[in-house]
């Protein structure tokens, strides 16, 4: 078990459980991306993962998400076992995932982008209040719900894809790399609505490059290098230990 | 004059068909990338469904518009299951193999189905090509002059058919819940299933969409054409998959445009030149339009990410 490896920092803050991610291990034809991964995320908690590419982080969203199967291991969400079940079984559930690279879709307008986000509910009502509580949670959709979401600006886009997400009313939400690419400022505020979001009761599993921002944001962080957990902690404690600053934070 | 409202009248109604048929491409295209070059065969397969109906319900039965409505009914919902069974056990276990393989599985189904309905073991029809019932007796709806135009009613019927189905379509492509999860499905499936889509369904369901319109299609075709043959939907398909590319590929409009194009083209070949260039003109046609256009009419070239 890599578990033992684990090096954990100071205490965490008790959430009630809602993810748990039991050694979970994924293969990409020979090469193994996962080697057994274990984290958890309670309900109302920002969790963190950061590590360096290739290190594994965008696999262990995919395999919670179920865009990939994993070949070993347990997912547990709200108290089920949703290891084997696919994407579109998982939104149902309360999962939502942003995914790398946004994956907004391109040819069609930001509206219908964010009534897809909606697909599977039914309450016209609620998804139009949402709606409106998307727009004021990013108004500059609003001025643009009519445009190709390929026109958008990358930071428009990442908002697109997090307001889309949200849409389907998820208790968690995936987050994979929303800084990329974008400009510190839009980045800012994208993380202070993360905040607001989070407000709100979702809980967030946030993929990160930019430890920083991710673990200033997070409740709870963990360190990923090539597929397992080598350091667990609250972001705060994260931020200040040596080996976090030295590794990730160039210092 | 008349001679030209009369090609025209003809081409139109040939071109509605091959319309269908492209539709049928164009869609599985749209959300698999995938050539369907089977498509052509299932139509066929689809022909010999409602030819066997058809007889089934006999002579007076079978012109009568509840019989016409049963022939196309069996031979849609036939074809329909066929399309289902395809996609499920030919091309699904292939879904993230290189786009490669399922082209050439395509191939080899479009092979086993032409060259399967040749052989006369059990219910297989053999080779030889047979006459068509006259599902719809062929009357004069509209006659100019002194026989300088003819409009026949099965033309009359196809053309209606074809409009209505494309209609249709394009309403359940732009306006439906359904219509949008393809769009999503075709852009990214993955993507689309994080959206909470099912996408095996929607992909299976537009199998079955596409095979219910190409076994329409192709018992139109058959009706105009008065016979049917194993070999028809090589025939027919590659003439479809032509107007479907004229038209560019995964555009709903595109193929109904490349459609009517290439029956018009044929249609005017055959009045003004000689029926043996018609299929020379048709495919010259197609290079032509891919050397000016290479996305086709209505398609736009992007870059392949590589």
């Amino acid at each position: 078990m890599s578990d033992a490896q684990v090096k954990t920092l100071g205490e965490r803050q008790a959430f009630p459980p809602l993810l748990s991610v039991d050694g979970i291990k994924v293969h990409y034809g020979a090469i193994q991306a996962l080697k057994g991964v274990s984290l958890t995320v309670g309900k109302g908690e920002v969790v963190a993962l950061i590590g360096a590419n290739g290190a594994g982080k965008t696999s262990t969203l995919r395999a919670v998400s179920g865009m990939l199967k994993p070949s070993g291991g347990r997912i547990q969400f709200n108290g089920h076992d949703t290891t084997t079940l696919k994407a579109h079984q998982l939104v149902p559930r309360g999962m939502a995932h942003a995914p790398e690279g946004r994956g907004v879709f391109p040819n069609m307008t930001v509206q219908e982008n964010l009534e897809l986000g909606a697909y599977l509910r039914t309450d016209t009502s609620g998804i139009q209040a949402d709606l409106e509580k998307s727009f004021t949670l990013f108004p500059v959709l609003k001025e643009r719900r009519k445009q190709m979401a390929g026109t958008l600006s990358g930071g428009e886009q990442q908002m697109l894809a997090i307001a889309r997400a949200l849409l389907s009313k998820p208790q968690l939400l995936l987050l994979d790399e929303p800084s990329l690419g974008l400009a510190p400022q839009v980045t800012e505020a994208i993380f202070r609505t993360l905040r607001e979001v989070n407000a709100t009761g979702v809980s967030v599993l946030l993929v990160e490059q930019n430890a920083h921002l991710a673990l200033n944001a997070a409740h709870y962080g963990y360190v990923l290098e090539t597929g397992e957990v080598v350091m667990a902690g609250p972001g705060k404690a994260l931020l200040e230990s040596a080996e976090v600053r030295r590794a990730y934070l160039g210092e | 004059m008349a001679q030209l409202l009369q090609h025209l009248i003809n081409g139109l109604a040939a071109g509605t068909i091959y319309a269908l048929v492209a539709l049928g491409y164009t869609m599985v295209y749209g959300v698999l990338k995938l050539i369907n070059f089977a498509h052509g065969d299932v139509m066929m397969v689809g022909v010999y469904m409602g030819y066997a109906t058809a007889f089934a319900l006999g002579r007076d039965m079978r012109s009568s518009l509840v019989g016409v409505a049963v022939v196309f009914a069996v031979a849609m919902l036939g074809c329909a299951l066929l399309g289902f069974f395809i996609e499920r056990f030919a091309y699904r276990p292939l879904r993230e193999k290189p786009r490669l393989t399922a082209l050439i599985t395509a191939i080899g189904i479009s092979f086993a189905l032409s060259y399967g309905f040749q052989l006369d073991i059990g219910f297989l029809p053999g080779a030889a090509p047979r006459a068509f019932p006259e599902v719809i007796a062929p009357v004069e709806w509209l006659v100019i002059g002194d026989r300088d135009v003819v409009v026949w009613n099965w033309q009359v019927i196809s053309f209606g058919i074809a409009v209505a189905l494309m209609v249709g379509l394009q309403y359940l492509v732009f306006r439906t819940r359904f219509g949008q999860a393809m769009r999503a499905v075709s852009w990214d499936h993955r993507v689309a299933a994080l959206m909470g889509i099912p996408t095996d369904r929607v992909i299976a369901l537009t199998f079955m969409l596409s095979s219910a319109l190409a076994a329409g299609a192709g018992l139109l075709y058959a009706i105009k054409d008065t016979s049917v043959s194993p070999l028809m939907g090589l025939y027919v398909g590659l003439k479809a998959f032509v107007a479907a590319v004229i038209g560019g590929i995964g555009h709903v409009q595109g193929a109904v445009v490349g459609g009517l194009v290439l029956g018009l083209v044929e249609e005017f070949v055959v009045g003004y030149a000689a029926s043996t260039w018609r299929d020379a003109v048709a495919f010259g046609f197609l290079i032509l339009v891919l050397l000016v256009k290479p996305g086709g009419l209505f398609g736009r070239v992007t870059a392949e990410k590589v």
